[in-house]
């Protein structure tokens, strides 16, 4: 029996960190990590991992490219009011 | 139906994430420039169809995502790179020690975090093949729900969560090889899948 809890568990371990579960099932994994310290320090593991791959992967917008952006928007623009030749 | 006039002021507070995932995908910071201002100008025409109150953020992802598929792709001389080995799970938990370093007051979340370096971690996700590649990175750096990642690669839910589990496991592969070709990490050889009780399998 316990060993079918870990196996759900690690089951949904991916939607369950996602935040994609239902209350119900989410409830239900919380009830198993606290009675399972195995799972628990495994869900934490993962959990600390996702977080540091979308920490690490955040970067500085270049210098300059908001502006060209902003210059090719307003090209756009003004292409787009005149009379077409 | 959405204002064009308005366009500026409401995309472009979504340039940061937007750069960050043109990053990822061109791997190339040229390159990422361009996509991300041919985004911009493809969102601006197309703006007339977006519907207001959907999400802006979402849309814009998915019009970069579609630029990038069609422009940066084809220049890839291998476009084909569909798939990767199946990696067990828990991989880099079990290896880092699992529930027996935690037991002597270390944890396996202290010693990840002290050897993965930025570099290790951007180079691991750009190594992962592109569809996996795009589903960790609009999951797990963009915060998208499941529903918005299917919308944005227009696949399946199913095929979402396919992607993102199997591109995890791959990375956390590559992330083990380098801490372990930089001598930080134990060799082990042939960890078995039975020795964490949680496992499936």
């Amino acid at each position: 029996m316990q060993e079918n809890d870990c196996s759900a568990a690690l089951r949904q371990l991916y939607p369950y960190l996602d935040g994609e579960l239902t209350e119900g099932i989410r409830h239900k994994i919380l009830e198993h990590l606290d009675a399972c310290p195995p799972c628990g320090k495994a869900y934490d593991f993962e959990n600390e991992l996702k977080k540091v791959v979308g920490n690490r992967c955040i970067e500085t917008v270049p210098e300059g490219l908001k502006e060209r952006i902003a210059a090719s928007l307003d090209a756009a623009r003004g292409a787009s009011g005149q009379p077409q030749a | 139906m959405a204002d064009q006039a308005q366009f500026a002021d409401v995309a472009m507070e979504h340039l940061d994430g937007l750069y960050a995932a043109a990053l990822r995908m061109t791997r190339n910071p040229a390159d990422a420039d361009d996509l991300v201002q041919e985004t911009y100008l493809r969102a601006y025409r197309g703006f007339g169809g977006f519907r207001e109150g959907t999400n802006l953020r979402a849309w814009l992802h998915r019009i970069q995502t579609n630029a990038y598929i069609n422009r940066y792709r084809a220049k890839q001389r291998r476009p084909d790179e569909t798939d990767i080995d199946d990696v067990a799970d828990l991989y880099l938990y079990k290896r880092l020690g699992g529930p027996e370093l935690a037991a002597a007051g270390r944890s396996a979340e202290d010693e990840l975090l002290d050897w993965i370096s930025e570099a290790e971690v951007k180079d691991a996700v750009e190594a992962l093949p592109e569809h996996y590649r795009m589903a960790v990175l609009l999951a797990d750096v963009e915060g998208f729900a499941y529903k918005e990642i299917a919308e944005i690669l227009d696949v399946p839910i199913g095929t979402v969560m396919s992607r993102i589990h199997r591109g995890r496991k791959a990375l956390q592969e590559r992330l083990y090889e380098f801490g372990r070709q930089r001598g930080l990490l134990p060799e082990v050889d042939g960890v078995s899948d039975r020795v964490v009780a949680v496992d499936g399998r």
